[in-house]
């Protein structure tokens, strides 16, 4: 004798496949970042898909008092100048020594009037300044107030092109990351040259660096050097050591 | 003899739904324990609030890694001029950290763990599972009987299995916490740990105390799980370890 089941398992076997597919139509007809057959990839890529197409659009993350700003490590590179580093650079040293005065930020790629921002001319831009939580993905946290242009203002400013999605960002100590533009063109997504009202320390990656406040510390790029955007996602490789690419969670 | 065993809801089986979400959830339960332990090994150290680092105090910290009690920071700067500012101190070691694949891994069984059990709720709720099996009746719970269970365990006086959900009070408690608020708490507060998340919805911060706290509260509810899980076998294997296990799989 058969009982009638609500739910049998070839239903919420074939449901649970049709949603997930659901969820994961509207990312495949945009460009996705490579998952090289790697199961954890995969999972990246269903993450970054589902924050994408559940959470509501631009949110601001919580921004905190002054008297909440905490003690924060410098932690990663901490002086590309270094020269008993693997990260050393010989130019950081010399524009860290003219006080980055000779030091341009230059933004290439998929824009109507590719050219370089000069510190002073990333200052002429209407400022933002927050103070927010650092979230780093060894598990710890610290409170800082930055202050910089939002990374918008200046793709607008050099004319990011209807098809770009995304931005990649190169630095002195050697790295490469990229964010898309939804984050990209998020209100708290600055360029930050100043901190906890100061001018940005080298340790934490002076002159300018990246804020992404809604994604995992590593995001965050410091000593920012060029900006290129692109239309397809720019693929250098399996990530070094394989960290994953989006990390919103 | 079967529709008889089927008609009686005392001989009632596990169903299969039940059987198969149980076993995703076991697996994807041990894939978050082994890689959350990997996480919490790069940072053992545990605050209250939201910010929390290695220069500021903490609740307590585990020694579990070669990053317990380091001590290899310098270049001391304070951010400001008055005595007690917040400082910032440079790295100088190189940290134990397998968090490339640690965190890929927690959010991918993660992705099973929360599907799976949405799933199991859902059925939970519409089949009468939860009203049937696993709530403890008003009349039978009882302080007094509630205690006498609870002896009766203590003293591994377990009574022997039968093939489906016929739990008896304390079993039906135990369940129930850990279905209704132990799981629910973890991936909540694992949800408060995210920038994206809890920028959508910054409730999460307030319920769980700052993201800091969400974490502390994440590993003690973790912890429980793995004591219910503890204990959870032992009671399978004292209760019948062959029997058990045949009617959680292919139950005859």
């Amino acid at each position: 004798m058969k009982k009638n089941q609500l739910i049998s398992r070839r239903h919420a076997i074939i449901t649970g496949l049709a949603s997930l597919s659901g969820l994961l139509l509207p990312g495949c007809s945009k460009k996705l970042p490579p998952t090289y057959g790697n199961i954890l990839r995969m999972g990246d890529v269903l993450t970054y898909v589902a924050h994408r197409t559940l959470l509501p659009g631009q949110s601001m993350v919580r921004e905190y008092e002054y008297k909440d700003i905490s003690s924060f490590p410098a932690i990663g590179t901490t002086n590309p100048a270094d020269p008993a580093k693997w990260f050393f650079n010989e130019d950081y040293g010399r524009l860290r020594s003219g006080a980055f005065a000779d030091w341009a930020l230059s933004i290439e790629g998929r824009v109507a009037r590719p050219r370089s921002y000069s510190l002073a001319d990333l200052q002429r831009f209407p400022p933002r300044t927050q103070i927010t939580r650092h979230t780093c993905e060894e598990g710890w946290t610290a409170i800082g107030q930055w202050t910089g242009v939002p990374l918008s203002r200046v793709l607008n400013s050099a004319g990011i092109l209807p098809s770009a999605r995304f931005v990649n960002f190169y630095t002195y100590d050697g790295r490469m990351d990229s964010i898309d533009m939804f984050d990209a063109f998020h209100p708290q997504t600055i360029l930050a040259y100043g901190m906890n009202g100061r001018d940005l320390p080298v340790p934490h990656g002076a002159p300018l660096r990246l804020r992404v406040e809604t994604q995992i510390g590593y995001k965050s790029l410091k000593f920012l050097k060029r900006i290129v955007v692109t239309d397809e996602f720019l693929d250098v490789g399996n990530r070094p050591r394989g960290w994953a690419w989006y990390t919103g969670i | 003899m079967i529709s008889h065993q089927t008609l009686n809801p005392k001989n009632s089986r596990h169903k299969r739904w039940v059987k198969s979400t149980h076993w995703i959830i076991t697996l994807s339960f041990l894939a978050l324990a082994y890689s959350g332990f990997f996480i919490l090994m790069v940072h053992p150290r545990l605050y209250w609030g939201e910010a929390g680092n290695s220069l500021t105090p903490a609740l307590f910290e585990l020694p579990i890694s070669r990053n317990y009690h380091h001590g290899g920071w310098e270049n001391k700067s304070p951010f400001f001029d008055d005595a007690g500012s917040p400082v910032s101190m440079s790295r100088n070691f190189a940290m134990f950290n397998k968090n490339s694949w640690a965190r890929s891994l927690h959010f991918l069984a993660a992705w099973f763990l929360v599907l799976t059990g949405a799933l199991y709720l859902l059925a939970g709720i519409l089949t009468g599972h939860f009203r049937n099996h696993l709530w403890p009746r008003v009349s039978e719970f009882r302080l007094r009987l509630f205690w006498r269970d609870l002896i009766n365990h203590l003293r591994m006086r377990i009574p022997s299995a039968t093939y489906g959900p016929q739990y008896g009070l304390l079993q039906k408690c135990t369940y129930s916490v850990v279905i209704f608020v132990l799981l629910p708490v973890t991936i909540l507060t694992g949800f408060t740990m995210s920038p994206a998340i809890t920028a959508a919805y910054p409730f999460l911060l307030k319920i769980f105390f700052g993201a800091q706290s969400a974490r502390t509260i994440h590993f003690f509810a973790s912890a429980l799980l793995l004591l219910f899980l503890l204990v959870h076998v032992v009671m399978v294997i004292k209760s019948g370890f062959k029997k058990q296990i045949r009617a959680m799989t292919i139950g005859k």
